[in-house]
């Protein structure tokens, strides 16, 4: 059936990206767009990289997004989370009221994690929305000590733009490597390398157990009994499917909505973005993904899908995320699947290339500040190489930049 | 008529090279790390392929312009 109101539910990147791909597409009929935040969409990458400078930068909102309603013809339902779907009736609940669709969207993202028993604390943050970056960075003004909780891609982030202001930085970490289950054991700790060398404290295999203090926090109180003085506490431990909303709607819920190839999660539904776990053609397994490149493809993919029923693709991805630690440029392509092979550099060296493989096949791939190569690695993995093409390829990549 | 340019803004980009991933044909992380645009006229024939790097790039650095 042929959609005549479309209902996307979440207003970040892949939700803007699915509107935006429904007019390019032709798609003459109403469209609504919810969103939980006030604000029109923006990007989220710079808020735990250059927005966090002093400089005060603004909420980096999506180009166009000012006129976005009038422009696409977009009902904009935004400050209001959606708090019910119904799959038979074909509803939504938002807080005050319902509706209606034809064909639906969920693009909802994903939340922070919270400290237990961090609640109400003052100085205690997370960092996922613009809200949340922008008292990240006035926290940050005020000077440090600072305590990073979680050494993972945001919190080496936010750890990274706190010493670059010079201030104090420690991060904790429960486990004796960071970063094990994104890139591997080893590639982890050459990459938590980049904290010492650039004067932040990092400390592994140590359990928080307890923030202290009054109203405002004062320390964290490690379950070794020590205590590290903290004037800001940054939260920094993972994210969840928001998907508390659709719980008893039918959908498959298991870390994210579960989607089949197309994106499509059950008649007339959809899902696109951090929160949808689809499975990948390209790795013959479910993914969830917490990128910005396929929230934008997904988004867009979803929507094509949606208006043509009858023809629908397969969604096709090689994940790729990037992150920046004190001016150093990470790249990864693919999965992490085992530990890599050094193929270019020195894992103790502010430039390498690593390589993972599954069986035979070239999986994966980890830059750090290899930026000429990384994408050359990817076009590998999406047609399915071997393991020997992806090392002819280091091979080459190698010669040329020793020429 | 007129032909159909890329454009890249140097101050936005970065090299994350998620426009060579889509359009190899047109653009290349060189080996300084800097972004190369191999060739900047786009035929109608490539122009949703253009379109689809532009949209690609995270940090809005690139665009297409009629001159």
């Amino acid at each position: 059936m042929y959609p005549e109101h479309i209902l996307v539910v979440g207003a970040s990147l892949a939700g803007l990206r699915a509107v935006e791909a429904a007019r390019r597409a032709g798609f003459g009929g109403r469209i609504t767009l919810v969103g939980d935040e006030a604000r029109l969409p923006y990007d989220r990458p710079p808020l735990s990289k250059e927005f966090l400078d002093p400089a005060s930068a603004p909420v980096p909102f999506f180009p166009g997004v000012e006129d976005l309603g009038a422009r696409l013809g977009v009902e904009l339902r935004l400050g209001q989370a959606a708090r019910r779907l119904d799959l038979v009736a074909r509803t939504v609940d938002l807080e005050a009221d319902r509706i209606a669709y034809d064909a639906l969207l969920i693009a909802t993202g994903v939340t922070a994690r919270q400290l237990p028993g961090a609640h109400g604390l003052a100085g205690v943050h997370t960092l996922r929305t613009a809200d949340d970056a922008i008292a990240v960075r006035a926290a940050l003004d005020g000077g440090g000590p600072v305590v990073v909780i979680g050494a993972g891609f945001i919190g080496s982030e936010v750890a990274s733009a706190a010493r670059q202001r010079g201030l104090e930085v420690t991060i904790l970490e429960t486990l004796p490597t960071p970063l094990v289950r994104s890139v591997g054991a080893q590639a982890g700790l050459a990459l938590s390398a980049l904290h010492a060398r650039h004067g932040t404290t990092l400390r592994c295999s140590v359990g928080v157990e307890a923030l202290e203090g009054g109203q405002r926090v004062e320390a964290v109180r490690l379950q070794d009994g020590s205590r590290i003085a903290a004037r800001t506490v940054i939260v920094g431990i993972g994210a969840s499917p928001a998907t508390r909303w659709l719980e008893g709607s039918g959908l498959t819920l298991d870390n994210g909505v579960v989607c089949d190839d197309s994106l499509s999660a059950a008649q007339q539904v959809w899902a696109a973005g951090d929160v949808a776990r689809w499975h990948s053609p390209d790795f013959d397994q479910l993914l969830r993904l917490e990128h910005w490149t396929n929230a934008a493809e997904q988004g867009a993919h979803a929507v094509r899908n949606m208006l043509q029923p009858e023809q629908t693709m397969a969604y096709h991805h090689i994940p790729y995320f990037w992150s920046d630690w004190y001016g150093q440029r990470i790249q990864f392509v693919g999965l992490p699947v085992g530990d890599p092979v050094l193929v270019a550099g020195d894992w103790n060296a502010d430039a390498f290339t690593a390589m993972y493989r599954q069986g035979d096949r070239f999986i994966g791939a980890l830059t750090l500040n290899r930026r000429a190569d990384i994408m050359k690695y990817r076009a590998l993995i999406a047609r399915r190489a071997g393991w020997d093409e992806g090392l002819a390829l280091a091979a080459t990549r190698n010669t040329a930049r020793a020429a | 008529m007129k032909t159909l340019k890329i454009k890249l803004d140097r101050s936005k980009c970065t090299s994350l090279g998620i426009c060579e991933s889509i359009a190899p044909e047109y653009f290349e992380v060189d080996d300084q790390g800097q972004l190369a645009v191999l060739r900047e006229d786009v035929p109608e024939e490539m122009r949703a392929l253009a379109e689809q790097a532009v949209a690609g790039c995270p940090t809005g650095a690139l665009s297409l312009e009629s001159e």
